[in-house]
């Protein structure tokens, strides 16, 4: 498989691998995917009181460009406000890790799991 | 010690050294590079005669007469030539055909193409050994059927058909039994004058030959008859038409000669490798293996590691050529057909893998295999939402998962 650099040095390398305690009322947790599909990441966001994300942690059950994809995501979205990690796309993603076509998929489930911790932090925060 | 490891022999064999030797003898002006079909000339001759040689050591492997050898360019158009060419002959005499979901896709693909010409055909399920039920074959057959094909030994997980004892069933109801053996020549002894087998496929490139060549059994007595598929010259008694490919032919039959004479070292050999790789990973939890545990030959392990994908797995075991069942490793995005056949859920078939083993595998190569796969399965645990839930004592079938 002709990956690129930077998804073997994600994969080699992950950033940002691990779980927040699921309690914790600061972590939002987003998890998307199937094990059927073959892929499942879970993605957790530590936001403080202004909306700003922190920290990011992830775990992923997946390809190697699954995996590449969700420790990119935890690096861009530190820092970031809700609403700006809420802009990421999953077209941006995929040109920086320069994905292969069958694995554009990868990247919409990164983009799926910020959204998708985002609206478990609205949910429990009643915004 | 040299790295990627080679653990891909079912995929494809090295040739043997003593192969590539024969081989190049029969290609330049310095070699015998006549035509076999030349019959004006010494070069033609002794073309002839070489093709004649090779396909007595094919035939001695197999315990089959010579003349019941037909060339091919590989498994793969045998298996064409088997199935297509029995069943377009024998048409008038019914057009129902058998064969089992976890064959070769030349296999399941000819039957296919049969579909579209109007034939029906039945695909059989295995149990979840893999293995076919010989009760479920006998219901399966009709009156109108005419061939059988299932294969000898199973390309992913390895397991061995009963081939004596569905020989036996075929030949009482009357039905050609074609047999794909691609994976079973030099593995597992075969004698075609006890099985009932009609028509049998082989491949020179699983067995330590070159790529492009493979052979099909026809059995002469009693007589089975084919539409040929390719059409020409005539050669190989109007069967499979082509000028034969001395080098090759060659080469495949002194593969199958090495084959028949070192067989029975090299199973014993392999099985002590396998038993070693078994032995190193048992300890990892929830490691489960494909396929009957007995009857199956050594050369191919295949294992699931629950909680880790295929294609991740492959790629942190990128010191060792492995193969996976994983959908990632294709175009497609299913899983591989042969494991999801023996019951295995998705997520197991995801996380297959296929070891290899055959004659250049070292015990160095083996434990060095041991170690990579410890510690890949622990990286890719420690990154496995799956992993975590599991450990948490979460049951994943009762997740509400979000499929895409």
């Amino acid at each position: 498989m002709a990956y690129s650099t930077k998804v073997i040095d994600h994969y080699e390398n992950p950033r940002n691998v691990g779980s927040f305690a699921k309690d914790d009322p600061t972590i939002a947790t987003g998890m998307v995917g199937a094990p059927a599909c073959g892929d499942v990441m879970k993605l957790q966001l530590k936001i403080n009181d202004q909306g700003i994300i922190e920290d990011a942690k992830f775990k992923t059950y997946g390809c190697g460009s699954a995996i590449a994809s969700s420790s990119l995501v935890t690096e861009w979205v530190k820092g970031k406000s809700i609403d700006e990690a809420a802009l990421i796309k999953n077209t941006d993603i995929a040109q920086e890790l320069a994905l292969p076509p069958v694995k554009i998929h990868c990247s919409i489930l990164a983009e799926d799991a910020i959204k998708a911790a985002i609206a478990d932090y609205k949910q429990r925060h009643g915004n | 010690m040299k790295l990627p490891i080679y653990l891909d022999y079912a995929a494809t064999t090295p040739v043997d050294p003593r192969v590539a030797e024969k081989l190049m003898q029969f290609l330049t002006m310095d070699g015998s590079f006549g035509n076999p079909a030349s019959r004006s000339h010494k070069f033609g001759w002794q073309a002839e005669e070489a093709v004649e040689i090779a396909r007595a050591q094919i035939a001695e492997l197999v315990n089959a007469d010579p003349r019941e050898i037909v060339f091919t360019s590989g498994a793969t158009e045998s298996n064409n030539l088997a199935i297509k060419g029995a069943a377009q002959f024998y048409h008038k005499k019914g057009k129902h055909l058998i064969t089992v979901k976890t064959e070769h896709k030349a296999v399941l693909d000819a039957m296919r193409a049969l579909e579209r010409e109007g034939f029906e055909v039945t695909y059989l399920d295995v149990e979840a050994s893999g293995l076919v039920d010989l009760d479920k074959l006998t219901a399966a057959i009709r009156p109108d059927t005419t061939v059988i094909s299932i294969m000898f030994v199973n390309n992913e997980i390895g397991v061995i058909q009963d081939i004596a004892a569905i020989g036996e069933l075929c030949r009482s109801k009357g039905i050609i039994f074609h047999v794909d053996a691609a994976q079973a020549t030099g593995k597992v002894d075969i004698d075609l004058e006890t099985l009932k087998v009609d028509l049998m496929s082989f491949s020179g490139h699983k067995t330590y030959g070159p790529k492009g060549i493979g052979a099909l059994y026809v059995r002469r007595k009693p007589r089975i008859r084919l539409e040929a598929q390719t059409h020409g010259g005539g050669h190989e008694r109007g069967m499979r038409s082509g000028t034969l490919a001395t080098h090759q032919i060659v080469a495949m039959g002194e593969a199958f000669r090495i084959a028949k004479e070192e067989m029975h070292a090299e199973r014993e050999r392999v099985a002590v490798l396998r038993d070693r790789l078994l032995d190193g990973i048992k300890d990892i939890e929830q490691v489960f293996l494909n396929g009957d545990a007995v009857q199956r030959v050594p050369g191919i392990t295949n294992v699931s590691f629950n909680y880790v994908e295929g294609e991740s797995l492959i790629m942190a075991l990128k010191d060792i050529a492995v193969s996976s069942g994983s959908a990632c490793t294709s175009a497609s995005l299913e899983p591989s057909y042969v494991l999801r056949a023996l019951g295995l859920t998705d997520e197991l078939a995801h996380s297959s893998i296929r070891f290899s083993i055959g004659r250049y595998t070292t015990e160095e190569q083996i434990d060095h295999t041991i170690k990579i796969v410890h510690d890949a399965i622990g990286k890719l645990r420690d990154m496995s939402p799956l992993w975590e839930m599991y450990k948490d004592g979460v049951d994943l079938g009762s997740v509400a998962w979000v499929a895409h």
